[in-house]
């Protein structure tokens, strides 16, 4: 039982932890493309990874100020979606998403290899990039703190504040940009493209600003996720969490302003606690070592979410808030 | 939770022999994975595991290997087997000196810049292997392979293992509409799946791939019945259909990991090949039977669509599906029969690339973006345009490592696909109306 409440404990500051703000920044971003725009990317993990050694490259290689860093991954990630969108976004659906799947893998390959080591520190990646921003924290980021039974470094505190900050703000400006004619146009994309050109629209450029917009969204998450571990590692940005994220945002409910922030913050409470539940179960003995050992727990946790994934897009594409009218989505 | 770093991996396709002739050296590669190829049972205790072998030479026999304690003592001395592989048995852990007999190497072998002696920490119970970086200075002497021309032919084999592979991807997309993500997994299972039969079961590796390639049909017949003929009749739009198959593949593919594990490991047959010259390239036996088999199944299939009823049957459901619906085809049995094409061909191309590369439980998802740049690149949908676009993919990709280097050479693949998105979006053989 005490095994039970210690998975509690663990997963309920998944809940809130600095990966938590990750995934939500990842799944804001996310929505912004898939949820309103009906933009297939399936390479926000790509603009993450710009945001993160944005500060990292800034900070530790060429030693700008830490600001400068922010500004240089926000760029990043502009072009990024730029570069993206130019010949992918007035083809079909499913050109995009081959093409930032491809893109995010071809970066990660990029920033890991031998050539670019000079650059990004190659496989063991850059490190030391974050005490400017540790330092404004106006507690002691040395101690530990309990809270609720958790307990937290004044560090992580300060990052989990700052970044649930960030996903307020962005929450705020989506919900605010989803009420407006902007928003309106977008989401009318979504529905059926050809009536908003009928209507003098240009499609074209509705849709390059909303993949620029929700790309920036995400290398903001790519930030936090960079500050919070300390180090930014190109093999950290596997393409996996972009589907994570897709997880997330489906499980909260695609195209609502709250969606991808439950949906994030459920998924890594699931996540941490079938993590720490089923590692309990295995070393107490009720799931047999011939079965599973600790070591596949891992993995456990990427096939449960890829079956979560496929049930809620078969049997509730809506996610928990969602409206099923609005994600039966469909490229032609 | 820790984000989805899997780690470690390294080197995607080690296939690229690139600098043959610059290259003074192809080192002698010291597997740990030797202690996992049947015939050497494993040990229970330390030992000192290793093979000395080098492309031009292959598995050198006869090399006197000796170990000795850190004071000097010598444990025990061997001679390399004919596949070249040293083991020896340590009475405990620690550390210990190996090290080989220089004089016995053949010639034009020598030993690289680590010397004849290694010293080596062996942990308790662990079969720890040793390399000795030998040098292969013949090729620079002798050298009759011309670089570009090595990588043409490098590029071409692994061109046509890209089309095995993706020409059941591109006829699913024709036939059902689907952007099968998962269609890497049929790969890697199938590949895995003939890693058992082969390694495990101890058959030969070419009967292990025929019935690997049966179950590989089954593999896709069941992703057709249990999964995607029930979205059909549900009416599942084709972007849920997509992420559905993104889903399909992560599960699938940590699936793979947990039962087959995280590592990389060669097929019993076959791996022990010098190079044969034929005077301005080189190339193993496996290689040449790697492209005679891919361009033999090709062939089969195009004729399979051109000649044969089932063939034809495919076109016109690719084609038009109402029309062919209405013309008395049934499209669903037509539509099984792609899968179960599509799973045997992935199969296959996973055997072939698992025998140039290694087996490892993510090969397929990282073939997977070759296979979309190929079939992108020839004309979604359009099974010959699979055909020549992964060929091109796959030139390309071996080619473009004579200006950039190896381990960014998918980048180029990547460059190539977006290059092609933005001048000609139908692809080579794609007609303009499928692109929307």
């Amino acid at each position: 039982m005490s095994d039970l409440i210690d998975a509690f404990q663990v997963a309920g500051k998944a809940f809130f932890g600095f990966q938590a703000i990750f995934f939500a920044l990842l799944a804001i971003g996310i929505n912004v493309h898939f949820g309103y725009t009906g933009l297939l990317n399936f390479g926000q993990i790509a603009f993450a990874m710009l945001g993160g050694f944005g500060i990292a490259i800034s900070v530790s290689q060429w030693g700008l100020n830490f600001w400068v860093g922010v500004l240089v991954g926000i760029a990043a990630a502009v072009v990024l979606a730029l570069l993206l969108g130019l010949p992918t976004l007035r083809l079909r659906a499913d050109y995009l998403a081959i093409v930032t799947i491809a893109t995010a893998e071809g970066l990660r390959l990029l920033f890991r290899s031998v050539s670019a080591t000079p650059v990004t520190g190659g496989t063991r990646g850059l490190s030391a990039f974050n005490t400017d921003f540790i330092a404004l924290a106006p507690w002691d980021t040395a101690r530990r703190y309990n809270i609720l039974g958790t307990s937290w470094s004044g560090g992580e505190l300060w990052v989990a504040l700052v970044g649930w900050l960030v996903v307020t703000a962005f929450s705020l400006l989506v919900w605010q940009l989803m009420r407006s004619p902007w928003g309106r146009v977008v989401k009318a994309i979504r529905e059926d493209e050809d009536a908003v050109r009928a209507l003098g629209k240009n499609v074209y450029s509705y849709k390059m600003q909303a993949l620029v917009l929700g790309g920036v969204i995400g290398s903001f998450g790519g930030m936090v996720y960079a500050i919070g571990t300390g180090s930014a590692i190109p093999d950290q940005y596997q393409n996996a969490n972009t589907f994570l994220a897709y997880a997330a945002l489906i499980l909260g409910g695609a195209a609502r302003v709250l969606g991808p922030v439950i949906g994030s913050m459920l998924l890594l409470f699931i996540l941490q606690f079938a993590d720490t539940g089923l590692r309990a179960l295995i070393s107490n003995g009720v799931i047999p070592d011939t079965l599973l050992s600790s070591t596949d727990v891992a993995q456990i946790r990427f096939v449960l979410v890829g079956i979560g994934l496929m049930l809620l897009l078969v049997f509730r594409p809506q996610g928990i808030f969602g409206d099923r009218r609005e994600v039966m989505l469909d490229a032609r | 939770m820790a984000p989805a770093t899997t780690g470690g991996r390294a080197e995607r396709w080690r296939s690229g022999r690139r600098p043959l002739v610059l290259a003074l050296l192809v080192a002698a590669f010291a597997m740990a994975l030797a202690t996992l190829v049947p015939g050497i049972a494993s040990a229970q205790g330390e030992r000192l595991v290793g093979t000395l072998q080098t492309s031009r030479s292959g598995p050198i026999e006869g090399v006197e290997v000796t170990v000795e304690t850190a004071t000097g003592e010598e444990v025990a001395s061997v001679e390399t087997d004919e596949d070249g592989r040293f083991a020896i048995d340590l009475p405990a852990a620690g550390t210990y000196t190996i090290s080989l007999d220089e004089d016995a190497l053949p010639d034009g072998v020598a030993l690289g810049t680590g010397g004849a002696s290694r010293d080596v920490t062996v942990d308790t119970g662990r079969s720890q292997p040793v390399n000795f970086g030998l040098v292969d200075g013949s090729s620079n002497a002798g050298g009759g392979s011309v670089e570009a021309v090595q990588l043409l032919v490098d590029g071409i084999r692994f061109g046509l293992l890209i089309a095995v592979c993706a020409v059941g991807l591109s006829l699913i997309f024709g036939t059902t509409g689907l952007t099968n993500f998962a269609h890497g997994e049929l790969v890697t299972i199938g590949a895995v799946i003939a890693w058992y039969i082969n390694v495990r079961g101890g058959i030969p590796l070419i009967p292990a791939t025929v019935i690997a390639m049966i179950a590989g049909a089954g593999v896709g017949i069941l992703n057709e019945r249990a999964v995607w003929r029930p979205l059909r009749r549900r009416g599942t739009g084709l972007v849920a259909a997509l992420v559905v198959s993104i889903g399909l593949s992560m599960v699938l593919r940590y699936a793979v990991q947990i039962v087959y594990g995280g590592f990389s490991n060669p097929y019993a047959d076959y791996q022990s090949q010098r190079a044969v010259d034929y005077g301005v390239f080189t190339m193993t036996n496996r290689s040449l039977a790697s492209i005679i088999i891919s361009v033999v199944v090709l062939v089969l299939v195009a004729l399979m669509l051109q000649r044969t009823k089932i063939g034809k049957a495919m076109r016109a459901v690719s084609d038009n599906r109402d029309l062919a619906a209405s013309s008395g085809i049934d499209v669903d049995r037509v539509i099984l029969v792609v899968w179960m094409m599509g799973g045997a061909l992935a199969t296959l191309g996973g055997v072939l690339l698992g025998l140039s590369d290694q087996v490892q439980w993510d090969m397929g998802f990282r073939l997977l973006l070759l296979m979309f740049a190929g079939v992108t690149l020839g004309g979604l949908g359009t099974a010959y345009g699979a055909l020549i676009g992964s060929l091109i993919v796959g030139v390309f990709v071996q080619m473009s490592t004579l200006v950039i280097p190896s381990d960014v050479k998918y980048v180029g693949g990547l460059l190539l696909l977006i290059v092609i998105l933005v001048l000609r979006p139908q692809g080579i053989l794609g007609s303009r109306a499928r692109i929307g």
